[in-house]
């Protein structure tokens, strides 16, 4: 049986969860419907009037290169980031699981990289990898290649995710060492019994009593890289060159706090809006499907 | 069909030493119960027949094989874990089938294999379920499955009934016992249980602190305990260990004499030296426990027939027995024959 707390009157549990809701409300709901009623005006620059343009900005978007470029470009983004992160991240949590001495200060190291601030991880890798005076650049020229993400659109994309993808292996790891260790070990023995071998008892057993874990990193990791991942961008590339790194919520502050498109921004984030909401429900309706809780 | 021979197994973790030295031929077929108390080593034990335990030191031999360096999945044995340890996320016969499947046996063979081993366990109206939606019973059941289904030379059974409630202990031991019978399949099987032990075991291995104290027959173990510990562990209630200085015996310093609660007579005061006030007796039924304090401050505990009179609390009775149901034990524990 679960176990219930019934409180008599409505004021306690109002009362208890008034802060978040509270919170909610005017860090989401509000600037969310801010945003939806300036999606149908143009501003001008000024912000002294406002004229209603209905669904024009939404029509003019649609039919924007540039803006559909963007959607590629986030799709392409998040996936790499979400792929990269957390398959770095399940391999060394497999690492360290098997790991007997030292596991302890080995899971430490690999915490640390969580408490960098996206926009610092955002200028420690741009250092490195800065055309003139990087370290990396410089090895990497040392073997021939000349590395110059400023002009080159696949080395800024590379540079971004792999940037944004490292913070978060570490969240990953975490999650996805507990959910390594809350296997028993027993089940893996009975397989190795079984005669599973490494990789078998990985493919069959390990990762399929993993899917908990899995799915949740995955929706997590795709919000993150739809949203979180703005500091990493605007630090090391600011959406360039010619807008190959502009995913869509860099578009939204490009657009609305360089470029003053006040409407074409809120009409932005509306979208950005209903894409993540649909991403979540698929995730949720389909994905979730295949997990075994 | 196979032997399982231990030649002088040792397992040490570090520096610590937990198996001292085992040895033990296991004959075609038998089935060997390994009993002791927590910490002892017996599941140490069974799990470096298994190999998931690396072997100090001496041998493990499987049909003449040694194998202390063999993977687990090639030593042709099965086991069942306490916890069952089945594959949460299959279905009972993709459980039982998972072994099989990696084996690369015929999908037509491996149907039949699961569903023979369905029918011996009355799982078949289960197979398409997942673990969590069947009793800890049926649970039991498919991981038995699960051994059998693969044929294997050896089962391993290690604590496999203590999840369970005392009632269905009960039944599944006697279906394991009569199992293995059916199937003739040398079994090594791990419990701190001593009823389990005596009822399902050829011969037994009693442990204690890494060292197998006894090995036989459970009734020679019973009746012929090799060490002080053997004789207070198998038995309940345990055996009465009196020092046999206090008994006016001179046989060396520390030594003790054990004498089982029922082959001790409660006899009017008059009729022997020993005496001791009843603190308090259990009637059972069928037998009833009486619990004394001798005189000089040792316990013992007297097993005797239900339809006897019952002694009352603080009344005062005089202790006796057969000579030769006495057994002596040295300082260190270990027996003295006369």
């Amino acid at each position: 049986m679960e176990k219930r707390v019934t409180f008599k009157g409505i004021w306690l549990p109002l009362l208890l969860v008034a802060p978040q809701i509270v919170i909610t409300a005017v860090f989401f709901f509000y600037p969310a419907g801010q945003a939806i009623w300036q999606s149908l005006f143009i501003p001008d620059p000024f912000g002294l009037s406002m004229q209603w343009v209905g669904l024009g900005n939404f029509e003019f978007l649609l039919s924007d290169r540039f803006y559909r470029a963007s959607f590629l470009t986030t799709a392409i983004f998040s996936i790499l980031v979400t792929v990269v992160s957390m398959g770095v991240a399940l391999y060394l949590a497999v690492l360290a699981d098997r790991l007997i001495k030292g596991s302890g200060t080995y899971r430490t190291l690999l915490i640390w990289p969580y408490a960098v601030a996206p926009a610092v991880a955002g200028v420690l890798w741009l250092f490195m990898f800065n055309t003139r005076v990087g370290v990396v650049t410089w090895y990497i020229g040392l073997l021939g290649y000349d590395w110059n993400h400023v002009l080159n659109e696949g080395e800024a994309m590379g540079l971004v995710v792999v940037a944004s993808a490292w913070g978060r292996i570490s969240y990953n790891f975490l999650f996805f060492l507990a959910g390594l260790q809350a296997i028993p070990k027993s089940v893996i023995e009975a397989a190795a019994i079984d005669g599973a071998r490494f990789w078998t008892r990985f493919r069959t057993i390990v990762f399929p009593l993993l899917s908990p874990t899995t799915f949740f990193l995955l929706v997590v990791n795709i919000i993150y890289a739809f949203f979180e991942t703005f500091g990493v961008i605007h630090t090391i590339t600011g959406g360039g060159p010619q807008q190959a790194t502009t995913i869509l919520v860099y578009k939204v502050y490009a657009d609305g706090f360089v470029g003053q498109d006040l409407g074409s921004s809120a009409a932005q984030s509306v979208i950005l809006l209903l894409i993540v909401s649909v991403l979540t429900v698929v995730q949720f309706k389909y994905i979730e499907r295949r997990v075994h809780y | 069909m196979a032997t399982v021979a231990l030649e002088n197994l040792r397992k040490s973790y570090g520096k610590t030493e937990v198996i001292h030295g085992v040895d033990i031929d296991i004959a075609d077929g038998e089935f060997i119960v390994i009993v002791g108390p927590s910490g002892c080593g017996k599941s140490t034990l069974l799990r470096m027949v298994a190999g998931l335990e690396t072997v100090t030191s001496g041998e493990v031999r499987i049909n003449d094989r040694a194998v202390n360096d063999v993977e687990p999945m090639d030593r042709d044995i099965a086991m069942v874990f306490q916890n069952y340890a089945l594959y949460p996320h299959m279905s009972v016969f993709d459980n039982m089938a998972y072994g099989l499947k990696i084996a690369k046996v015929p999908t037509d063979e491996i149907k039949k294999r699961v569903d023979t081993a369905a029918e011996i366990l009355q799982l078949e109206p289960y197979l398409t379920r997942r673990p969590r939606e069947l009793s800890g019973g049926q649970r039991q059941r498919v991981a038995m499955g699960r051994a059998i289904v693969r044929k294997p030379a050896v089962f391993l059974f290690d604590e496999p009934l203590s999840n369970l409630d005392a009632k269905l202990r009960v039944q599944m031991r006697l279906e394991i016992k009569s199992l293995q019978r059916d199937l003739g399949v040398t079994s090594l099987y791990v419990t701190h249980d001593q009823v389990e032990a005596m009822t399902l075991a050829d011969r037994m291995i009693v442990m204690n602190a890494g060292v197998a104290d006894q090995i036989g027959k459970p009734l020679d173990v019973y009746s012929d305990p090799a060490t002080e510990f053997v004789a207070g562990f198998i038995g309940s209630p345990p055996t009465n260990f009196l020092q046999a200085k206090r008994l006016g015996r001179h046989i060396e310093d520390g030594a003790k004499i054990g004498i089982r609660p029922e082959h001790i007579r409660l006899v009017p005061q008059t009729e022997t030296d020993l005496a001791g006030t009843v603190v308090y007796s259990e009637p059972l039924g069928a037998e009833t426990l009486v619990h004394l304090k001798l005189l000089d401050g040792q316990d013992a505990t007297v097993r005797q027939d239900g339809a006897l009179p019952i002694p009352a609390e603080g009344e005062t009775c005089g202790l006796s027995w057969e000579p030769a149901s006495e057994m002596v034990f040295g300082k260190g524990g270990s027996r003295i024959r006369s």
